[in-house]
């Protein structure tokens, strides 16, 4: 479109068509190439400003007519998906260096910002490099003529789930001669279906959208996490259908905090960052996220990587118990883990800590900023990850006592449910809740100016999102892939989500050598029953 | 309410006192303490008084929001934990990880404290947390620190034993210690926090928390603030700031 439409007059340098609009950029002394190409049609153009107001990153500004810094353009895709007259496109900027199989356009770019700054480069949302998936190399099972399907159309179908501890073994005892439980039942949750919210705080997402996956969770009768961000004044009445998050930094964590949630989350790891703590920068604590962090405005909230007062199992089991103690035995604790090459002997001795819940998060998990070396190179699957956890604790016994919610790149209905046949008990979402809220994946939540109004807290940006609309859309995606899963249940022949469970028989592997087929647990496809 | 702790788990410990609380009983006497964990953890109510006798166990007033308790001996790990309000008074000495998180309130150890002390305090509007160690600190002190003070106050010390460990106030970033005495400058993290005398408005700052840690103990106040103190501070409210290339 750029390439046809010919350059205004007077402004950008002559004869470049798009690019004549292109304000004169600062020239470093190396080439380092902006990352998207932002043409415009001046022949379309309806002159509304419209896509220079829209731009969260101030890339745009309007000299009679709409002038691009391409540095600054992260291609968000706002102004384009604003533009009235269909006038925009970005696209990428494809480079003309020599190609190179090892030095990719990422790598020499990545050494030119280094060159300049010195610092340590910093990403969002989940890695985006081409490691296999092996979500793409898994396949469920389907009955044929020997054992029938069932159609949810005229069936019912239970997705109904249970997040917890299930006792080692049920006592029973007589009362006036008719049978009553003897053991102590401990504090379940339960879900209307096994797609969970991640942890996003609000510091990291903005009120509205925090809000609005807290409302989501409330129409489908499923829950959502704090984070570690504390729990805004607004979000209290969604609190029931909440985890609360406590992690190193402690950020809004007190005894009323404790009490208003479901359940209480103790952070150790997050899958896009594992081993590493969290700066909220300085800027981003506003007036409302420092009251409901409760630190100074304005100043850095660090979270360490590790927890101070946690360097073994036995200090975890101390907090998990301490926070039992707090509320009362009443609250399920969960422990979140970033999926590690040690993860399932570090998950029994979670379980064996006293938590209720281990969420697994896998090295493709998202996140509002985290260095990109991290987020890109640390971390396992989390489909190896769930197998893992599930095999070991199976073996030890002790399955039963505590649920397993595996995170970190669950795209579809059809990837939760590999996750629970690999062996989960649910499956938390945060990028595709975002991408329900408008997200385009650009990568920039680090930066705070976030067109789409989600991870930002500029009141100029924020109010875009309209929080319950953003719930009916994250709704409609959850009912969705609910309505999805049911499909993928009847198909196999089974009328509850709880017997396709850690039912690996039911998935069938390509392309996939023989010791991943082991550590996941599954056959290759042609191998029968 | 007078509890006999002994060979009480401490779970039923706690759900006693806890129910107590909710009944509206203030004042508790616990007897025969052999370090059941987690006394005080998540109580509301400053009219709260636990008096305890004996040796809690670790995570003494954790989450705590508003009471009193007083220890009759020494305490363990992790004290005031993440407490909101409230006061903690340790007779004896006490162990690592002491106001881990700590929002608010004091807590006062007569005697020497152990590594870690105070990691990550933060001061919120009108609540700032204060720590006061009669003796002497270890490692690690004051890291991470957002906000509140601590004092150490380095009584009845003996001749050549360091009054803080190493490693005093990395990634501090908020708040302020105070140490009564002489530190080697090689034991604070000079890149997250900076070093000098008490001033006069630093003592001033400090004096009613002394007075109130002196006044708990039965001490001389002019005793415990003679002398020179060094103050150290956080250089930066944004340490990690510089750090990342944008």
């Amino acid at each position: 479109m750029g390439s046809s439409s010919p350059g205004r007059e007077g402004i950008g340098r002559p004869g470049e068509g798009a690019r004549a609009s292109a304000r004169p950029r600062r020239v470093p002394a190396y080439r380092r190439s902006a990352e998207f190409r932002w043409t415009h049609d001046a022949e379309r153009c309806a002159r509304c400003k419209r896509c220079v107001q829209q731009c969260g990153f101030k890339a745009l500004s309007w000299e009679d007519g709409p002038v691009v810094d391409p540095d600054k353009c992260v291609g968000c895709h706002r102004c384009e998906t604003f533009c009235p007259q269909e006038a925009i496109a970005v696209v990428p900027n494809v480079q003309h260096y020599r190609p190179h199989p090892l030095w990719g356009q990422a790598h020499r770019q990545n050494v030119y910002l280094q060159a300049e700054t010195g610092g340590v480069l910093l990403t969002g949302m989940g890695n985006d490099l081409p490691y296999p998936i092996l979500w793409d190399h898994l396949l469920l099972d389907a009955c044929q003529v020997t054992n029938p399907s069932i159609d949810p159309l005229r069936e019912p179908m239970e997705l109904r789930s249970y997040l917890g501890r299930i006792p080692d073994k049920v006592e029973v005892k007589m009362k006036d001669g008719r049978p009553e439980p003897a053991t102590e039942m401990g504090p379940v949750l339960q879900v209307e279906t096994p797609i969970i919210f991640a942890a996003m705080s609000y510091g990291s997402i903005s009120l509205n959208a925090q809000k609005a996956i807290a409302m989501a969770a409330a129409e489908c009768g499923t829950l959502w996490n704090t984070g570690e961000g504390g729990l805004h004044e607004e979000l209290k009445p969604y609190a029931d259908r909440a985890f609360v998050q406590c992690a190193s930094g402690r950020f809004g964590v007190h005894a009323d905090y404790l009490n208003a949630g479901a359940a209480i989350e103790i952070k150790i790891g997050q899958g896009a960052k594992p081993g590493i703590g969290g700066h909220l920068p300085g800027e981003k604590v506003s007036a409302a996220v420092s009251e409901t962090r409760m630190i100074p405005v304005g100043s850095d909230a660090l979270s360490p990587a590790p927890q101070h007062d946690i360097y073994s199992i036995e200090d975890l089991k101390q907090l998990i118990f301490a926070l039992k103690e707090a509320t009362n035995y009443e609250k399920p604790v969960s422990v979140k883990i970033a999926a590690v090459h040690n993860v399932a002997a570090i998950a029994s001795g979670i379980v064996r800590a006293g938590a209720d819940m281990v969420y697994l998060d896998g090295f493709r998990g998202g996140t509002g900023a985290a260095p990109t070396i991290i987020r890109d190179h640390l971390g396992i699957p989390i489909e190896i990850a769930i197998a893992v956890v599930d095999q070991q604790l199976r073996e030890e016994g002790i399955r039963n006592r505590a649920s397993i919610v595996a995170a970190g790149g669950i795209r579809s209905s059809a990837d939760a449910a590999k996750a629970i046949a690999l062996g989960a008990d649910a499956v938390a979402v945060g990028t595709a809740a975002l991408l329900a809220l408008g997200c385009t994946l650009c990568q920039k939540c680090y930066t705070g100016k976030c067109s789409w109004g989600i991870t930002t807290q500029d009141p100029r940006l924020t109010r875009r999102l309209d929080p319950y609309v953003g719930s009916k859309r994250v709704a409609n995606l959850v009912r969705g892939w609910s309505a999805e899963l049911e499909e993928i249940l009847g198909a196999m022949g089974v009328n509850a989500v709880e017997s396709l469970r850690g039912s690996r028989e039911r998935l069938r592997a390509v392309g996939l050598d023989k010791t991943t087929l082991e550590i996941l647990g599954v056959k290759p496809a042609g191998v029968g029953a | 309410m007078r509890i006999d702790a002994r060979e009480l788990h401490y779970r039923e410990l706690n759900r006693q006192i806890r129910e107590a609380v909710a009944g509206g009983e203030t004042r508790f006497e616990l007897a025969n303490v052999n370090g059941q964990r987690y006394i005080g953890d998540g109580i509301q109510g400053e009219k709260v008084q636990i008096d305890i006798e004996g040796v809690p166990g670790n995570d003494l007033g954790a989450f705590m929001d508003g009471p009193t308790v007083r220890v009759r001996g020494n305490a363990q790990d992790a004290v005031a934990n993440t407490m909101n309000a409230g006061r903690i008074v340790v007779e004896g000495r006490a162990g690592d990880v002491l106001g881990y998180g700590m929002r608010g309130g004091e807590l006062f150890v007569r005697g020497k404290v152990g590594y870690r002390v105070g990691i990550h305090m933060k001061a919120y509007r009108g609540r700032m947390p204060v720590v006061v160690a009669g003796g002497t600190a270890g490692d690690f002190l004051g890291e991470y620190m957002a906000g509140g003070m601590l004092v150490v106050l380095g009584l009845e010390r003996q001749d050549g034993e360091p009054l803080i460990g190493d490693w005093c106030g990395t990634g501090m970033h908020g708040g302020v210690i105070y140490v009564r005495g002489e530190v080697d400058p090689r034991l604070v993290a000079s890149k997250f926090a900076s070093m000098g005398p008490a001033e006069e408005k630093d003592r001033e700052d400090m004096r009613p928390h002394v007075e109130a840690f002196c006044e708990t103990f039965s001490l001389d106040v002019e005793e415990a603030l003679a002398g020179a103190f060094v103050r150290m501070a956080a250089i930066s409210h944004r340490p990690y700031g510089a750090k990342y290339a944008v």
